[in-house]
């Protein structure tokens, strides 16, 4: 469904991504994983449209994305979330939503239906005519997810939902994108926590410092010793080897 | 009920006596109208523009040079000044957003357009230079000329009403959300399918298109117009002073904004008279606005009738 | 016609040296407060009331008020940030824009109140002189104006690189929370920057008095060339403000030349656009 090749970004001197590759098959929860400054959030950056890639290609449904804009990618079906949460603040939690549902029609009866439908499905129903601004850090989170979602993505690219929440929301959350992915979605996630990787992806890629390093099943990635030497540091994985 | 009382209201000034009063109410109708041309680019899009007077003055000289130099009908002004009004904010608009300007960016370089066109009204046989242009007097309704100040008031009210419909459609239509989703977050409305450009553009030549209106009714009024009347920086100042001091980005504001305006220079006329002295308290008005209440005067209006209601 | 084309430039470096202090006030205000002051047009031109004041009543020289009016206008930056802009603006972009245009609303029609429209002017002993080079005759006052606002820019660039106090300035611009950390208040330092960028313009006001007129709206001519300044320049940056201020001047004096008296102001503007649209961090300016 959506196929990366060989993408690459510089920043100055700085090599922020280079030569990613990855693909995401249709109706899979995929998640892109890495120590802090690998290269995350740019390659996400360039997917969605934010950030113009050096060179490489994307690919979403057989039609070439790359430099497009992000209104356009998000009209071809294709949908980011931001992991520093962007709320309309002035807005109100429903009409935050609506702006996402207007992508699809032009009523704005049917748009308030859409949004307070999806709203309520991921249990904002309580704040829906409150301000943005008065959401929790949870509540912004999910918040981030029904925008987008209001759009009827096919795709959903989701930046770290999971960051700055707690065990009981992180829980909540991972029953929340499983739900989307069963709905017909198809998924690839950012992830700085592996542990919570591990019980969604169905297939994880591995970046640090830019580069690829490892790709597979998340119970053969979490073994994979440049994974380890990626989080923990050089030599980290003879040391475990010893150890065990 | 809120119609009803609005509509009584505005419906006053045909019944009054004196001519003087009637230009008050016409002149109180006309800063609102020109506040609410300002508060669809300014307040729902949150464009801040310190020269609307552009619009102002594209509409103006359109009106007077179509009558003067090719003879038509004074009302042809309004729709044709609508059409170039809306072409100058469409172009404007184009070349800033696509540049990726926003805020104060946005407010210096309308500032700097309507300056270009104030030297080049300033310096070209075309528009008669420094002259300016004198529209011969003709009082008829034909000709867009009133002896009585109620006919004009009556045109002015018209297009205030079209300019609050135009305020009220964006509370309520996809454009409108739109508009308002990228005020507040221009990455989050992009990631959610908004066109920034298109966007922003379609409302700035919106609110342009009615401004210039606005300068078409000024020329037919005064029946004389110059550069610095057309395109001079105390337009823009007064049309952003009505939008903010009564509530940008809401549909009543420039209303209660104008009439708050009007009310401080009628009073203080009666104590100084000096050239300046009004307009400096709408400065101080402005400032102890943006401290006290950044939602402007619908703002306090709205949070009152909360209390109120929960009283 | 070569004669013209060269004393049009010369006059036009002499007036950008001016311009350049002006912009100079405008691009330290931005480089540390990261706000855009509307307020510095009609600021000049209350220095320059003030130094026509002190002339007239007091029969002082612009050039010996020139301390004066500068120390002035610093208590007068200082207040009206501590006071107005800071206060009324509670940090976010469009109040401090809108706040600044308040004042500037205020200010002029203040003006406009207690002095009325007329423009004015001084007369010194040095008014009308001319200095004879060559082929070239220059403006003495403007010659004056010129070295010293240049001077008065090496001694500003030399007091944010050298003192305490401007690198805790420059500390701030940079990194306002780590400056917090560091036991600098930042919003003194606020106040400070202000102050000293609207000191600039007393100097600049009792440097431009012998050789310009003024009247409440002599504000609005001097607010978008000093923009333009510091927009060509790249905001925030020293060197850009001088460079930009001397290209500037020399754009104003040769478009006057070949535009004529009515058109040659769109020169100004025209530059404005143009670096906005197509280069908006300037010539010296990063990224912004």
């Amino acid at each position: 469904m959506l196929e990366v090749h060989t993408l690459s970004k510089r920043f100055g001197g700085l090599h922020a991504v280079r030569d990613v590759t990855l693909s995401v098959p249709k109706g899979q929860i995929v998640a892109l994983i890495g120590p802090n400054g690998a290269g995350k959030t740019t390659t996400f950056a360039m997917i969605a449209g934010f950030i113009r890639p050096d060179s490489g290609t994307i690919t979403f449904e057989g039609h070439d994305i790359t430099g497009l804009r992000p209104d356009r990618i998000a009209e071809a079906g294709m949908v980011r979330t931001f992991q520093i949460t962007q709320p309309f603040a002035g807005l109100t939690v429903a009409e935050n939503i609506r702006v996402g549902a207007f992508l699809r029609t032009p009523s704005p009866r049917d748009a308030t239906a859409n949004a307070r439908a999806i709203g309520t499905t991921l249990g904002l129903a309580p704040f829906l005519d409150r301000p943005a601004a008065s959401l929790t850090v949870a509540g912004r989170k999910r918040l981030e997810v029904a925008r987008a979602l209001a759009t009827s993505p096919r795709l959903l690219l989701l930046d770290e939902v999971m960051a700055g929440l707690n065990p009981a929301e992180i829980h909540d959350i991972v029953a929340m994108i499983r739900t989307i992915r069963d709905s017909g979605v198809t998924i690839l996630l950012i992830e700085h926590i592996m542990q919570a990787v591990a019980a969604l992806a169905d297939d994880v890629y591995v970046l640090a410092q830019g580069s690829l390093i490892a790709q597979g099943p998340p119970r053969a990635i979490a073994d994979h010793p440049a994974v380890i030497e990626a989080y923990l540091g050089r030599g980290a994985a003879a040391k475990l080897a010893a150890h065990a | 009920m809120k119609w009803l009382a609005l509509a009584i209201l505005a419906a006053i000034p045909f019944a009054l006596p004196s001519q003087s009063l009637v230009n008050i109410a016409m002149l109180t109708a006309f800063s609102a109208f020109l506040g609410q041309c300002w508060n669809i680019a300014g307040g729902f899009g949150g464009l801040t523009s310190f020269g609307h007077a552009v619009f102002f003055g594209t509409g103006a000289y359109t009106g007077a040079i179509l009558q003067t130099r090719y003879g038509l009908n004074p009302w042809l002004g309004l729709p044709a000044g609508f059409l170039l009004g809306a072409a100058v904010g469409a172009g404007i608009g184009a070349a800033s957003f696509r540049a990726g300007l926003r805020g104060s960016y946005f407010a210096l370089v309308t500032l700097a357009f309507a300056e270009v066109f104030r030297v080049l009204s300033n310096s070209t046989d075309f528009t008669r230079g420094g002259l300016g242009i004198n529209i011969p007097l003709n009082l008829s309704w034909q000709n867009f000329q009133f002896a009585d100040r109620r006919a004009t008031y009556a045109v002015v009210l018209a297009l205030l009403v079209l300019a609050t419909a135009a305020a009220t459609w964006l509370t309520r239509s996809r454009f409108g959300a739109r508009l308002a989703a990228l005020r507040e977050n221009e990455d989050a409305a992009s990631a959610l399918g908004v066109d920034l450009v298109q966007t922003k553009t379609l409302a700035l030549a919106l609110s342009g298109g009615l401004t210039a209106m606005a300068g078409v009714v000024y020329a037919q009024t005064y029946l004389y117009i110059d550069p610095t009347i057309a395109f001079g920086s105390e337009r823009s100042v007064e049309m952003l002073l009505v939008a903010m001091i009564g509530g940008a980005g809401t549909v009543w504001g420039p209303l209660l904004g104008a009439v708050v305006l009007h009310l401080v220079a009628d009073i203080s006329r009666n104590f100084i008279t000096t050239p300046g002295f009004a307009p400096m308290l709408y400065g101080v008005v402005l400032l102890l606005i943006i401290a006290l209440l950044p939602q402007g005067l619908a703002g306090l209006w709205a949070t009152l009738r909360e209390r109120i209601r929960r009283a | 016609m070569t004669e013209i084309v060269i004393a049009g430039l010369v006059n036009g470096i002499l007036i950008g040296g001016v311009y350049a202090l002006v912009a100079l006030g405008l691009t330290l205000i931005y480089g540390v407060l990261h706000i855009v002051n509307f307020a510095h047009g009609s600021l000049l031109m209350v220095a320059m009331f003030a130094a026509w004041l002190l002339a007239e009543k007091a029969g002082l020289s612009p050039y010996a008020a020139l301390p004066v009016v500068s120390l002035g206008m610093f208590a007068l930056g200082w207040a009206l940030y501590r006071f107005v802009i800071g206060r009324v603006s509670r940090g976010e972009d469009r109040a401090i824009l809108l706040a600044t245009l308040g004042v500037a609303v205020v200010l002029d029609n203040l003006f406009l109140t207690i002095f009325g429209g007329d423009t004015r002017q001084i007369e010194t002993d040095l008014t009308f002189a001319m200095w004879e080079i060559g082929p070239l005759l220059l403006s003495v006052p403007k010659l004056i104006a010129f070295v010293v606002s240049l001077a008065l820019a090496t001694a500003l660039w030399a007091f944010m690189a050298r003192t305490d106090t401007g690198r805790a300035i420059r500390a701030v611009a940079k990194e306002p929370e780590g400056a917090r950390l560091m036991g600098i208040r930042p919003d003194r330092i606020f106040a400070l920057a202000y102050g000293i960028g609207i000191a600039c313009l007393g100097a600049a006001a009792c440097l431009l008095l012998p050789s310009f007129f003024v009247s409440p709206h002599v504000g609005n001519v001097f607010v978008l060339v000093a923009f333009t300044i510091v927009v060509l320049g790249g905001m925030g940056s020293f060197p850009g403000a001088v460079v930009g201020g001397l290209l500037i001047g020399v754009t104003e004096s040769l478009g006057g030349l070949v535009l004529g008296e009515s058109l040659g102001p769109i020169g100004i503007s025209l530059v404005f656009i143009a670096v906005l649209l197509f280069r908006p961090t300037g010539l010296f300016g990063a990224a912004r």
